[in-house]
C-alpha cells in the first residue's frame, strides 16, 4: 500500500517544468500537434506505421525531458487487464493457427491485432506526455481555455493540479502515523476498516482545508476565474513548425489509405 | 480500470464522449466560486485514491473512491473525474486521449447515480445506513467494470473473454471497497456528526 512509482513522479509537476528541448515552442502548438498526432497514430491501419509512431512519440518524451527510467515506468503501468486482454486477443479472434496448446488455437489474426492496440496505446501517451505533460499547470490551463474550454474547468483543473502534492503529502503523514503504531496491510477486516477510517479522515481533512481556501481565494477577490499570467508568443519557428508537421502528418495518413 | 486508445470502436467512443460531455456540462452549470475548491481539492484526493494500494492476497489492487466522490459531489463528479482523468492521461500516460470521454463515463455515471440514490438513507445509523454505504462503494465499482465489460463488448466478438474477466476480477475489488465506504462513512459520522448540515454542501 504505497504511493509507489507515482509519488516520485509527480514532484516534477509542480507549478514550474522544464519542457526540456520542446520549451520553445509555444504550448498551443504543442497541444494541437498532440492531437493531431493521435488521430494520425489511430488513421493509420499499418502496423510498421503505428511502430513508427510509437518510436517518434518516444523520442518525443526524451527530446522534452521526461528521464529515461519515469518513462519506461509509465509506458509499463499499462493496467493488468489491458495487457491480459491483449494477450487473450489471440486466442479470440479467429484466423490462420500460429501454434495451439491443449486445443486452444492461437491465431495469427488476434496477436496482430494485438500489437497493434499496444503500439497504438503507446504512441498516443507518449505524445501525450512529450507535448501535454511537459507543459507547467498553469500554461496548460491557459492553452485550454484559448481553445475554448469553459474558465471554470480550467479552474478546477488548476486547483486539482495544486492540491496533488498537498493531499499526497496529507496521506503520507496519516500513513507514516499509522505505521508508527505498527500497522501492517494485509487480506482482512481490520485492514479495510484502517483504510476505510483513513480516507474518512482525509476526505474530512481536505474538506476543511477547501473551506479555508475558499475563504482565503475569496478574501482577494476571487470570482471564479484566474487572470490570464502567461503571454503566449507565436513565433515563425512555430508557423515553421506546425505546417512541417501538419504536412507530414496528413501525407503519412493518405499514403497509408488503401 | 481505465481502457487504452486502439481498443474501442468509433461509436462506443462517441457514445462515452457524450456522456461525459452532458454530464460535464450538468456539473458546471453548478460549479461556481464557492464550490470550486471543494471539488478541486476532492478531485485531487480521488487521484490520490487511485494510487493507494491495498493488499489483496500475493497481489494488490488500487481503490477507485468513485461512488463516495459521487455521494459527496453529485454532477459535480463529473468535471471532477474529467480533471483526474485527463492529468492521469497527461502526467502519468493512464488511459489515452480519444478513449478519456468513454473512462470517464464509465466512471463518473455509476458514481453519481448510486450516489442520488443512496443519499436520503446513507447517513442514517444502523443497518440501513451500514446497507447504503456498503451498496454505494461496491455498487459503484461493480457498475464500472460493468460498464468497461459492455465498452469492450461492444466493441468486437474478440474482446467478449476479455470483458467477462473485467468484470470477474474487479469483484473482490468491490468488496473491499464496500468494506472501505462503510468504515469510511462511520469515521465520518462519529468524528463530525453535523457534516450534513455543513455549508460547502449547498
Amino acid at each position: 500500500m504505497a504511493l509507489g512509482h507515482s509519488s516520485a513522479a509527480w514532484n516534477g509537476q509542480a507549478l514550474s517544468r522544464d519542457g526540456g528541448q520542446l520549451a520553445a515552442f509555444d504550448p498551443r502548438l504543442k497541444l494541437m500537434l498532440s492531437i493531431g498526432f493521435a488521430l494520425a497514430v489511430v488513421l493509420v491501419e499499418s502496423t510498421a506505421l503505428k511502430a513508427l509512431f510509437a518510436v517518434v512519440g518516444l523520442s518525443l518524451c526524451v527530446i522534452a525531458g521526461i528521464p529515461r527510467a519515469k518513462l519506461l515506468r509509465r509506458i509499463a503501468a499499462l493496467e493488468g487487464f489491458m495487457v491480459l486482454m491483449v494477450l487473450l486477443l489471440p486466442f479470440t479472434v479467429p484466423g490462420p493457427t500460429l501454434f495451439s496448446v491443449g486445443g486452444l488455437h492461437a491465431s495469427w489474426t488476434g496477436l496482430h491485432q494485438g500489437v497493434d492496440i499496444l503500439l497504438t496505446a503507446t504512441a498516443v501517451v507518449a505524445g501525450l506526455m512529450a507535448l501535454v505533460g511537459s507543459l507547467p499547470a498553469n500554461v496548460l490551463g491557459q492553452t485550454l481555455a484559448s481553445f475554448g474550454v469553459p474558465e471554470r474547468l480550467v479552474a478546477l483543473l488548476m486547483l486539482t493540479v495544486r492540491y496533488l502534492d498537498v493531499v499526497g503529502g496529507e496521506y503520507r503523514r496519516m500513513r507514516n502515523s499509522m505505521r508508527a503504531r505498527a500497522f501492517v496491510a494485509g487480506t482482512n477486516r481490520h485492514t479495510w476498516r484502517s483504510v476505510g477510517h483513513l480516507v474518512g479522515m482525509g476526505l474530512l481533512r481536505s474538506i476543511d482545508r477547501a473551506e479555508r481556501v475558499t475563504d482565503a481565494m475569496r478574501c482577494r477577490g476571487f470570482d471564479g476565474r484566474y487572470p490570464i499570467l502567461y503571454p503566449f508568443r507565436w513565433q515563425l519557428h512555430d508557423t515553421v513548425a506546425a505546417l512541417a508537421s501538419a504536412l507530414v502528418l496528413i501525407g503519412v495518413v493518405m499514403w497509408s489509405m488503401p | 480500470m481505465h481502457v487504452v486508445d486502439g481498443v474501442l470502436s468509433a461509436p462506443v467512443l462517441l457514445a462515452g464522449a457524450g456522456v461525459a460531455l452532458a454530464g460535464t456540462a450538468v456539473g458546471l452549470r453548478t460549479l461556481d466560486h464557492r464550490n470550486l475548491p471543494v471539488t478541486g481539492v476532492l478531485s485531487a484526493t480521488f487521484f490520490v485514491a487511485s494510487l493507494i494500494h491495498v493488499p489483496l492476497g500475493p497481489s494488490s489492487v488500487h481503490l477507485v473512491l468513485n461512488g463516495l466522490l459521487g455521494l459527496l459531489l453529485g454532477w459535480l463528479a463529473f468535471p471532477a473525474v474529467l480533471v483526474a482523468a485527463a492529468l492521469q492521461a497527461v502526467f502519468f500516460g493512464y488511459g489515452g486521449l480519444f478513449v478519456l470521454g468513454v473512462n470517464v463515463a464509465n466512471v463518473a455515471l455509476p458514481a453519481v447515480l448510486l450516489g442520488a440514490l443512496l443519499r436520503p438513507w446513507i447517513w442514517r445509523e444502523g443497518a440501513l445506513g451500514t446497507g447504503c454505504a456498503f451498496t454505494l462503494g461496491a455498487g459503484s465499482v461493480l457498475a464500472t467494470s460493468l460498464l468497461v465489460a459492455l465498452s469492450l463488448a461492444f466493441s468486437g466478438e474478440a474482446f467478449w473473454v476479455a470483458a467477462k474477466l473485467t468484470v470477474l476480477s474487479h469483484l473482490p475489488v468491490a468488496l473491499i471497497e464496500g468494506f472501505l465506504c462503510v468504515a469510511a462513512l462511520a469515521l465520518v459520522r462519529r468524528v463530525r456528526p453535523g457534516f450534513l448540515a455543513e455549508a460547502w454542501q449547498s
